[in-house]
């Protein structure tokens, strides 16, 4: 292994951390402003022009707050929890190429940390192991809310994975290849994927909103019937690394949606770059915007929907791809 | 007679029946309404709706330190007294009918005769931990002397906070500069409130 090659990609782990660090704190101001003037409020105000430091302020309460680790949990366990839901969220990006590749300074920068052959399966893969971090956190806590949360948490991966991993399998299948940018490459010549696999389109995005726990499945912590769920518990830095991972994972997978089926980068000119954006933007304002307006369904509906419903649907959808390219 | 026109809410006749269906009991009527849920688009009726009123931008938010909501005249927050507008003197002469008819006895008046023969009030105080800002010493007060002022933002470091009579009183800088606020009396309506008014939905 090159030198040159071992410091860029420490570089580009060490930039993607930090810039998707400061977006999961920049989510949550963005979260809260959308959802206040979708509901005729302000949102944050007082702190900074129109309340942008909120996001500092956050910061500083989370890292300054104590950490309890009560007793009667499994402290080792409970530590290690929002470290795993974090780290796994990080590490799923590893495989996400996040721009085209553009020349700085007469270096051609590729800005994917690991370009390997079956990115879409090490993505889902890690997303997978990230089921953990509620899991074990949940299940360490002594506190029935939590417990509540993991067994849901559980329940409802298992429901949901299926549907995610049934849905790319069609698009798999047309592509290929497993790796994103092939991906990207293909739908230069051959047209957006959603336009010829609109049904696994709209099933990963179904899926995408169990995977991230958003609202229509924000069942894993949910406020009104179990507190926190798995983060009842913590306090300070330790949830502030749920919600990191959280948000960061609600980055990385709409990054995941807009490349899988809407054209990723395009051509890799400066206007695909913008677009890819555009489209991450969109998909991650439509995770705060179906939360204003959509109720929650209860995990029963979660897992009857999953079973049910979307997996037959992303069968069938299987099989007619099949079909056709036969 | 009939009682048509009693029970006629005289209101408007868009008001409907919901037709709601019944719950169906098997797996394939379950999966029926379902798929009839999904694509009826009610899921986004209910994006439209909030992003309407994401882009019509109507914030109904009051920053309360800076912004604060106009109170009615009729508000009974801690007592006023006031002074005569002609000579700056008090108002109050010390009749003592506030305390007698205050029902939860936190006034205390106490009155001398002073030099020139006139009655005067010696000492004077309310327990806000007692009063129930029933408002019943402003209405028996017999020269709108003691009225209930507007100011709700109070703190103290115990609930049985005392207002002594000099507190209450108008400060004579704000006789001086005309600014004492009259009380509007009991059948005062809030400002605004002909815009906010609505007709009766009844017919009688």
């Amino acid at each position: 292994m090159e030198t040159a090659y071992l410091i860029e990609t420490v570089i580009k782990i060490v930039v993607i951390l930090l810039i998707f660090s400061a977006l999961a704190g920049i989510g949550t101001y963005f979260e809260r402003k959308v959802l206040a003037f979708m509901q005729r409020r302000l949102g944050p105000m007082n702190v900074g022009p129109f309340g942008l430091l909120q996001v500092a302020a956050d910061g500083i309460k989370l890292f300054t707050k104590e950490d309890i680790v009560p007793s009667g949990v499994v402290a080792r366990i409970f530590k290690i929890a929002p470290v795993i839901t974090a780290a796994t969220a990080f590490m799923a990006a590893a495989a996400i190429p996040f721009l085209p590749s553009f020349t700085l300074f007469g270096y051609e920068v590729h800005p994917i940390v690991a370009d390997i052959n079956i990115g879409i399966l090490y993505i889902l893969g890690i997303m997978g192991v990230g089921l953990y971090g509620p899991l074990l956190g949940g299940m360490a806590s002594a506190n029935k809310f939590a417990l509540i949360s993991a067994a849901r948490g559980a329940a409802v991966f298992i429901s949901y994975e299926v549907v995610t991993g049934l849905s790319i399998l069609a698009p798999i299948m047309m592509v290929g290849s497993l790796s994103l940018i092939d991906f990207n490459e293909y739908q230069i010549s051959n047209g957006w994927i959603v336009f010829a696999q609109p049904v696994a389109f709209i099933l990963f995005w179904i899926a995408a909103f169990a995977e991230t726990g958003r609202t229509p499945f924000h069942l894993i912590a949910n406020d009104h019937e179990i507190i926190d769920g798995f983060g009842t518990e913590y306090s300070g830095m330790r949830w502030g690394l749920f919600a990191i991972g959280e948000y960061a994972n609600m980055f990385f997978i709409s990054f995941v949606i807009s490349l899988l089926f809407l054209g990723g980068y395009g051509d890799g000119s400066l206007l695909g770059a913008l677009a890819l954006l555009g489209k991450v933007a969109f998909f991650f304002f439509f995770f705060l915007w179906t939360r204003a307006a959509w109720p929650d369904v209860r995990p029963d509906q979660l897992m009857w929907l999953c079973w049910k419903v979307l997996m037959p649907i992303a069968v069938i959808n299987i099989v007619i791809t099949g079909i056709v390219m036969m | 007679m009939n009682n048509e026109q009693f029970n006629d809410r005289n209101v408007s006749n868009d008001y409907f029946l919901v037709d709601i269906e019944d719950y169906p009991t098997d797996g394939w009527g379950k999966f029926k309404r379902v798929i009839k849920r999904s694509f009826r688009g009610e899921l986004f009726v209910g994006l439209w709706v909030v992003l309407r009123e994401m882009i019509r931008f109507d914030i109904h938010t009051v920053k309360y330190p800076e912004e604060k909501m106009p109170i009615g005249p009729r508000y009974r927050a801690v007592h006023e007294m006031k002074r005569l507008w002609e000579s700056d003197t008090e108002r109050c002469i010390g009749c003592g009918l506030c305390e007698k008819i205050c029902i939860s006895n936190c006034i205390r008046i106490d009155t001398k005769i002073d030099e020139n023969s006139r009655k005067e009030v010696s000492e004077y105080s309310i327990n806000l931990g007692r009063c129930i800002f029933c408002g019943y010493c402003a209405e028996v007060c017999p020269e709108l002397a003691i009225t209930h002022g507007g100011e709700y933002e109070n703190a103290s470091d115990q609930r049985e906070h005392f207002v002594m009579y000099e507190d209450m009183l108008t400060p004579l800088d704000k006789m001086k500069a005309a600014t004492q606020l009259e009380f509007e009396g009991f059948g005062a309506i809030t400002p605004h409130e002909d815009e906010r008014v609505k007709k009766t939905p009844l017919a009688y």
